[in-house]
């Protein structure tokens, strides 16, 4: 029993692990900051209500968090090359988490926007700011600090989805995990799932931590 | 044109794969609607390593990915010789995960009530078995039903996961559709269709729930947010 534990986490099988894990981080940070630029852009269209546009982004938001991320991913690796575009298995979970992600934050966006106290844009009005002066400068700040916490929660989720992409063959933590039992199912199988479990939640629950005090802090002031 | 083509021929394989995930969607909300209330009881109960074994649970199952718990279940229990077929494993694998979800959903909701309510209940000489069953679970069932609403719309989208333990469902059958007729697009574009077809009214309907539920009506003094 412990023979078999040690012989699965060999040093080689456990590089092989950690260097899955950074390609999961890589892809989970890269989208992140992708989907954090394009939710603030459409949380901010909605909250405007650009004519058109709005209503293009409220039918994209909908329909993009009502699909499985998973089938996003098999969409963009599988089945745009259809229509001539051909991304590696690394963009297209970069794409396809990105289209699935973009969406929830521009929710988070439009919530922490519309969260902002009536008051101050009534008084931002009767200076005579426009619309896009009082989205600048009072109630955008305002939302970014209070996105704080969910986006991390945010992120949480996401580490976990990237594991999504052993569909499309990324070498990301799972991906390698699999590899490694593979070679000997019988015996590698629960040693190697307990240890990336392991690494998984080790990552998230500090994160989740995190996002527990900062979610208190932002409350107390 | 080429869509109604597809659907002549293979409706019978979408609408088995939507039925497989419709079906495994309603069996592991029932499931995780049984071990999440098990586990919220266990995480407020009054005795310390009790309520840790609950957090535990909780905490775990919360950071690792769904996909690690189905693969233990397919590829993990084959080790000793228990071989679940990937519907079951699937199954149980999201009702472990989304457990966990509703346990913390039931939690919030009992805990943001009043404690002014519990003290009331004791004052009448109410048992807590009594205060639980008259007076916080009718409250907080209207707190914990939008969350729950929305675990059942990640229910279904998760059940997609099933189509890597080669279960049959949507996904799977889509797949299986696309790589029989190189109709690619318009395969993949039914299965989006047959998703939405579940998930947006279904979404919809929690926002009316969250809107209403939290109607002025029921603002509940010193109750916090929600």
């Amino acid at each position: 029993m412990i023979e078999t534990w040690l012989e699965a986490l060999q040093p080689a099988h456990l590089n092989f692990l950690l260097q899955g894990f950074r390609i999961t981080l890589e892809v989970a940070l890269i989208t992140i900051a992708l989907s954090y630029a394009i939710g603030i852009v459409i949380g901010a269209t909605r909250y405007l209500g650009v004519p058109g546009l709005a209503t293009l982004f409220t039918i994209a938001v909908e329909t993009l968090r009502n699909l499985p991320i998973l089938y996003l991913l098999i969409f963009v690796r599988f089945v745009l090359p259809t229509l001539g575009i051909r991304l590696d298995p690394f963009w297209s979970a970069v794409v396809g988490l990105t289209a699935f992600e973009a969406a929830i934050i521009s929710e988070i966006v439009r919530a922490g926007l519309a969260s902002v106290d009536r008051g101050q844009i009534e008084a931002a009005t009767a200076s005579g700011l426009t619309r896009l002066q009082i989205l600048r400068y009072i109630a955008l700040p305002q939302a970014l600090v209070r996105m704080i916490p969910p986006t991390v929660s945010q992120f949480i989720s996401l580490l976990k989805d990237t594991s999504l992409a052993v569909a499309i063959s990324l070498p990301e933590l799972m991906h390698n995990a699999q590899i490694i039992y593979n070679g000997d199912p019988v015996r590698y199988v629960l040693p190697i799932l307990t240890t990336t479990a392991v690494l998984y939640f080790s990552v998230n629950f500090l994160l989740s931590q995190i996002a527990h005090v900062l979610e208190r802090r932002l409350l107390r002031t | 044109m080429v869509y109604l083509e597809l659907l002549r021929e293979y409706g019978d394989l979408f609408w088995s794969g939507f039925r497989t995930t419709l079906g495994v969607s309603v069996v592991s909300l029932l499931g995780s609607l049984i071990l999440g209330t098990f586990i919220a009881g266990l995480r407020m109960f009054p005795y310390a390593p009790v309520a840790a074994v609950g957090r535990a649970y909780v905490e775990f199952v919360r950071n690792i990915p769904l996909l690690l718990i189905a693969f233990f279940f397919y590829f993990g229990l084959a080790q000793f010789h228990i071989n679940l077929d990937g519907i079951v494993a699937g199954t149980l694998a999201l009702t472990i995960y989304t457990a966990a979800f509703i346990a913390e959903a039931i939690r919030a909701g009992i805990h943001s009530l009043p404690k002014g309510q519990w003290e009331a209940g004791y004052a009448t000489g109410l048992s807590y078995a009594q205060i639980l069953r008259y007076v916080i679970l009718p409250q907080a069932f209207r707190l914990i039903l939008p969350p729950l609403g929305n675990q059942f719309v990640n229910l279904v989208k998760n059940s997609s996961i099933l189509s890597l333990i080669a279960g049959p469902e949507l996904l799977y059958q889509g797949e299986a559709i696309a790589n029989a007729t190189f109709k690619t697009l318009p395969a993949y574009t039914l299965v989006a269709a047959f998703y939405l077809l579940l998930t947006i009214p279904l979404s919809q309907f929690v926002r009316y729930l969250e809107k209403r539920l939290s109607g002025k009506e029921f603002v509940l003094e010193g109750g916090g947010a929600v």
